[in-house]
């Protein structure tokens, strides 16, 4: 078990990296505290697995070093690190049965007899593999492979931290819940550092307590889910998490107020006016609101989904689309309506980046 | 489905079977034709019976030249297999050495048989060869067209260089098509270096290998060019394989009837081997 601190680290695959673009993971300074259950959370392409491949030793990052417990690992060995990590696509050792491959590690490490045995099948238990031990393991579904993988990570009890690169693609959605709350039941037993590469935000949110969003070869924002749902830091993490993501819209703003395609509206803050920047106002769908007093910004409803417990419609303001949640008691009536957002939760960015207001 | 009985579908298999015919059947049924027959004057034919089977069949000759081919074959087999996953596992999986290497394997595939032979042949001459003349040099008697041993020595090693190549590239293939996650999944799992080949690399390359070796087999069983360049049978009948001692009944005493029956249990032998040895393989595959 252990604290893992990222060092400035920066990673290229191509052997001389000229400029920025050459480097899949740019300039990275983090900490992962020991035992916490972390979530790297991205597109496809964002550097998510080459992180993760620099914390286990796969990799040897191109600039900066790994600590473990403030101690150098950087040229050691995953082996020597002692972690334990698992891929997203199932690897099994096809001639072993279930059983040998879950002991495999074990083995490995010289671990036998006993300890070795309670340890794999208390595992096996909980992937609900039992049954399976004695099967040969290429004979299995991509489900059970993938339930052996994870279960050749979980068989050591003391590693240095566990690695999940997108474990569950494979498996079927309802396996899916019921394993990954195992993984946080076990995250609660055992303590471990667990960090979990994914490119699903409920995945992410409902697993981390921290969640590290990534973009383009950058961490654009760490926080807790709450904290990236309701301050995103970059219009990026605003539209990636939340279902649909953050309205964004181009705004002038000056002091206490932003203009959107002509209208006035009011802000929580008083910001500086942003000069040579692309200044947008950021708002949740969550957070604006069908106005039923008259008042607001006039809009043009283009399409509702129903989505169950609230409708989605999405609205257009002059030459601007937004999405607003709206809930099941409220009544659309025509093609026309008018808007009001929640001023509490209303965020300006330029050039993508947050901007603090005064208050 | 419904099936549709149309009898003139069976024009449609008319040209394979044409040339199936031309091709196998017609040129085989003319050695079965011969097998039971005795020619004089290459135009007059008795019918003769299983005659010349029998006579094969208890022939020391042909026990003997099965005896040196099994030998043979077995040799090659225990050392080009190995050797080649060896070399397979020694090349660069990326990078500008991959094709170097690459073309290095593929070049004794290339080169026509009968001048491999012939490579071979003056490479071992003990007056002017480089290999007859360093081997002498060393102080060891050399000498392949005398000698048994040496003329084994220089037949296998010749065999060995030109085929392994063929084992490097099937095993090589089957190495690349493992996915770097096993590698990476081993590493973390702290596995050896043996454990890797062991239970990583040995099974996925296990279907390549099969082919490897069935190609390897039959090649060997039915190889005539290179041996008879190089010693031509000999010393004596020292390196007389199978097919060598064939080609000597049939052209050198043109005695057809024997030559054509010991074809077809030579045909029959590879054939048998062959399939003995797929079967085997394949319901190994099946049952693991």
């Amino acid at each position: 078990m252990a604290r893992i601190d990222l060092a400035d680290i920066a990673h290229a695959y191509g052997p001389k990296p000229q400029s920025e673009a050459d480097y899949a993971l740019k300039r990275i300074d983090l900490t992962f505290k020991q035992g916490g259950a972390y979530a790297l959370l991205g597109p496809s392409g964002c550097g998510k697995t080459t992180m993760l491949n620099l914390m286990s030793g796969l990799l040897v990052p191109t600039e900066g070093s790994v600590l473990f417990d403030g101690i150098d690992v950087t040229e050691q060995t995953s082996e020597q690190r002692n972690i334990a990590q698992v891929f997203q696509f199932p690897v099994v050792y096809d001639t072993m049965t279930v059983y040998e491959n879950l002991a495999f590690p074990l083995r490995n490490r010289r671990v036998d007899g006993a300890v070795l045995d309670a340890r794999v099948r208390q595992i096996a238990d909980m992937l609900d593999l039992t049954r399976a031990l004695e099967q040969k393991a290429r004979r299995l579904t991509a489900d059970a492979k993938q339930k052996i993988s994870l279960g050749r990570g979980l068989v050591r009890s003391d590693v240095s931290a566990m690695l999940f690169d997108e474990p569950l693609t494979v498996i079927d959605p309802q396996l899916k819940w019921q394993l990954r709350s195992q993984l946080k039941t076990l995250h609660r037993q055992v303590g471990n550092t667990m960090i979990y590469v994914t490119h699903d935000q409920t995945e992410a949110l409902t697993f981390a307590d921290t969640v590290i969003v990534m973009y383009d070869g950058r961490v654009v924002q760490v926080g807790t889910p709450e904290e990236l749902f309701e301050r995103p830091n970059h219009t990026f993490v605003g539209y990636f998490i939340g279902s649909p993501g953050m309205n964004v819209l181009p705004a002038n703003v000056e002091g206490r107020t932003a203009t959107v395609a002509g209208h006035p509206i009011s802000l929580p803050r008083v910001y500086e006016r942003l000069a040579n920047a692309r200044v947008e106002l950021g708002v949740r769908p969550e957070f604006v609101k069908i106005a039923t007093d008259g008042k607001g910004l006039p809009v043009r409803i283009s399409r509702v989904d129903d989505v169950g417990r609230f409708k989605i419609a999405r609205v257009r303001l002059v030459n601007h689309t937004l999405n607003v949640m709206v809930g099941e008691d409220v009544q659309l009536s025509g093609d026309s309506a008018a808007i009001e957002f929640d001023p509490s939760h209303l965020h300006i960015y330029a050039d993508g980046e947050l901007v603090e207001g005064r208050a | 489905m419904d099936k549709t009985v149309n009898n003139r579908a069976w024009f449609m298999v008319l040209p394979v079977l044409v040339l199936v015919a031309f091709n196998a059947v017609i040129p085989l049924m003319t050695v079965v034709n011969y097998s039971v027959q005795e020619s004089f004057a290459g135009n007059v034919f008795f019918f003769e019976g299983s005659k010349w089977f029998e006579q094969v069949l208890h022939s020391d000759r042909f026990h003997a030249a099965l005896g040196r081919q099994f030998l043979f074959t077995g040799i090659i087999l225990a050392i080009e297999i190995p050797l080649g996953v060896g070399i397979a596992l020694a090349m660069p999986r990326k990078g500008p050495w991959v094709s170097v290497c690459l073309v290095l394997m593929a070049l004794p595939l290339l080169i026509p048989w009968n001048v491999v032979g012939a490579i071979w042949n003056i490479f071992a001459l003990p007056s002017y060869g480089l290999l007859g003349r360093s081997i002498n040099a060393l102080g060891i008697s050399f000498n392949f067209t005398r000698d048994v041993f040496d003329a084994w020595f220089t037949l296998i090693l010749m065999d060995v260089w030109h085929w392994t190549s063929l084992v490097v590239l099937l095993a090589y293939a089957g190495l690349m098509a493992i996915p770097d996650a096993y590698y990476q999944a081993a590493k973390i799992d702290g596995a050896s270096r043996w454990a890797v080949f062991r239970y990583i690399q040995l099974p996925k390359m296990r279907r390549v290998l099969t082919i490897a070796v069935l190609l390897r087999l039959m090649d060997s069983f039915m190889i005539y060019t290179e041996p008879f360049v190089l010693t031509g049978g000999g010393p004596g009948n020292a390196t007389t394989l199978l097919s060598i001692d064939l080609v000597k009944i049939a052209q050198g005493q043109f005695d057809l009837g024997p030559a054509a029956a010991m074809s077809l249990i030579y045909f029959l032998m590879v054939l048998v081997m062959s399939w003995v040895f797929y079967t085997v393989m394949t319901r190994e595959e099946a049952r693991t």
